[in-house]
Formats: structure tokens, sequence, C-alpha cells
């Protein structure tokens, strides 16, 4: 049976496109046969993540339309043969995306053998944010340990359990997780920053995955590799971990803790 | 960290925040479900009161409880220690 997950935040720019591609792949080098959608309609982006902008053709408003058909919209990852990018529209109609279009999509996808379906949600709390939570079997609420991040967490799971389909028709509910960005050991050792237990008892959720802060992001979404592919880095190892926990996996939490540095490197910088 | 930032250490805040969100979160899920119109009546209903006492914003408490065929409406406003209304 196919699994949808929304890879969703409320709040913009802290994580979501990013999260969203690593654990296609991370799901996809697993064996597992993925799609992963972009529902930004008028702001794509996931297709530059992934590396895959210039093989644009098709959209998905462009499926839903029927101006094509969901074969020839599906972008064949080059690196992983069971992964497929879906991309956005760039048209400003954000009423493009219907409720039934979003559905006969999964429905196509889930015939043709999918196995996940990973829905990455715009910012927000407006049509398109609400279309990619609507079918999710699973949310991934994307977090970092700051406050108008958490804040607007909060108002997305409040929405996830009142305004999805599992919501409305009584049918159990949706599977919520939380996974932390940006977070920085040594600035919560400080005080500075809030940790994964403060977070994670302000939110009530269980948490499925910490990513440090690292500049391997920028550099991964400048060359258009997802950053789960670069193996040397910590935020590849933590990702990875984090799929293997949305599997089933009992995993303890990596990277909480300041790397050890030496005297001068403490006292000069390094 | 260099050897100024090393004598320069920033504020510890998380503590802060985090005592903020659990208060704000708190709030929000009290009205969280109910119907839409609920924070306007809060601060219209603030409005009125202020005409006579003068009350904290804080000072205005509302939950909607819900309970087995009907639901609840409970406002509670804590007046001010020397209120001469």
């Amino acid at each position: 049976m196919a699994e949808i997950i929304v890879v969703t935040s409320g709040k913009g720019g802290v994580g979501k496109t990013t999260t969203s591609a690593s654990v296609a792949c991370g799901l996809a080098r697993r064996g597992k046969k993925v799609a992963v959608i972009d529902f930004d309609i008028g702001l794509r982006n996931l297709d530059l993540i992934m590396g895959c902008e210039r093989r644009v053709v098709y959209d998905f408003v462009n499926v839903i339309q029927g101006d094509c058909t969901l074969k020839q919209a599906l972008i064949k990852d080059k690196r992983i043969d069971s992964l497929f990018v879906l991309a956005a529209s760039q048209t400003r109609d954000k009423e493009a995306l219907s409720m039934e279009g979003v559905r006969k999509v999964f429905d196509e996808l889930i015939a043709d053998g999918f196995e996940y379906i990973i829905c990455d949600s715009p910012a927000g709390i407006e049509k398109g944010a609400h279309l990619a939570m609507y079918y999710a079997d699973r949310a991934i609420v994307v977090v970092n340990p700051e406050v108008s991040s958490v804040r607007d967490s909060d108002r997305i799971l409040g929405l996830l359990s009142s305004k999805t389909q599992k919501a409305e028709k009584g049918d159990g509910k949706v599977q919520e997780h939380l996974l932390l960005t940006r977070y920085s050991p040594r600035r919560v050792a400080t005080g500075e920053m809030m940790s994964v237990g403060d977070v994670k008892e302000i939110l009530g959720l269980d948490v499925i995955g910490v990513i440090p802060e690292s500049p391997d992001v920028l550099s991964a979404s400048n060359a258009g590799t997802p950053v789960i592919l670069n193996e040397q880095s910590d935020v590849s190892k933590a990702y990875e971990d984090s799929v293997a926990r949305l599997l089933g996996d009992t995993l303890p939490l990596r990277f909480l803790d300041e790397p050890k540095k030496g005297f001068l490197a403490r006292m000069f910088g390094g | 960290m260099g050897l100024l930032a090393f004598f320069r250490r920033a504020q510890p805040t998380a503590n802060v925040a985090k005592e903020r969100l659990r208060i704000i979160v708190a709030q929000e899920r009290t009205t969280r479900g109910g119907p839409d119109y609920l924070p306007t009546l809060r601060r219209e209903l603030l409005e009125v009161i202020r005409k006579y006492i003068n009350v904290d914003p804080d000072a205005v408490q509302m939950n909607l409880e819900k309970e087995d065929g009907h639901e609840v409406l409970e406002f509670t406003v804590a007046l001010p220690e020397k209120s001469k209304a």
C-alpha cells in the first residue's frame, strides 16, 4: 500500500524542500518507488534542489488540466532509478490545483506502483498547503528551534488534525512527526537556542530527526544535489537516520552534542 | 569562536523563548477548532470591559469546552487588585 507523506511547516525557509528532496532520495535509495511533488504553485523550487530544472517540460497543473499524461510530466532522477519528480507549475493562478485533480494524480501514481508520494508543501496555510496535506497518511513537520517557527508548526498541527481527509472522515489520524533543522548543538549548550527536548515538550510530538546547522546544505542546493547524497556530511547521516526511523527503525538521535575542540581552536576560531 | 567572541558571550535566551512559547501555544490551542469569530469576540469584549475597568489584555481568558452534546464558552476576567470599578 502506498503512503502519502506531506512535508510541511507553516513558516517559510525552514527546510521543507531540502527535507522533501533528501527524504525522497533516502527512500528511493532503499529500493522504494518514490514520487516527490512540488505543491508550491507559482514558486517552483524543488526542481532546482533536485537538479532537474532544465528537464521540466510538463508540470503538476498540466497533468491535472489534461495537457499531458502523468508519465510525460514525471521527471526520472538521473542518480536513482526509482525516484521521480513532479514539478510545480509557474502559473500565477493558484486555483489551477483542485482537490479532485490531486486525488486523480495520486490514484494514478498508486496504480502505477509508487510506494511513497512525498508532497513538498508551500509555506503558509493557503490552498496549496491545504491540498498538500489533505490526503496525507503521515506528516513531517519541519521546525527550526526558533519562536516563530515553533508557533507556526503548532498552527499546522491544528490544521492536520482538522482539515485533512482523515480528520474530516473520522478515518484515523495523520501520523505526525517533528523534524528539527538548523540545529546548533553549540548554541544549545550555551543556552542561546532551544533544545530538541524544549521543542518536543512545547509541541508534544515525537522527533523523527534532528538535522545539524551546516554549510553543506547551501553547497548541496548550489549544486542541485540533494544533501543526503553528500555522504561525508553529518547532515546526510542525520537525514539517513530520519528515513530509517520513518521506515520503523529505532535509532538514537545523533549530532546533539558539540564536537569537542582543542583549547587553541576554541580561542582562535576554527 | 574567535578571541573577542569568547569574552563577549551571547545572552542565554532559550529559556525565555521556551516560556513565551509555552504560554502562547497553550492559549492558541484553547481556541483551536472553535468558530472563527472567537478571537474577534474576545477583542471586542475586552474593549467593552476596558471602558469601565482598566484590565490587562492578558486578564481576559476564554475557553471553549465541549461536553457531551453541548458546548460551554467560558470567560474569565481577572480584575486589577486595587480596582475602584
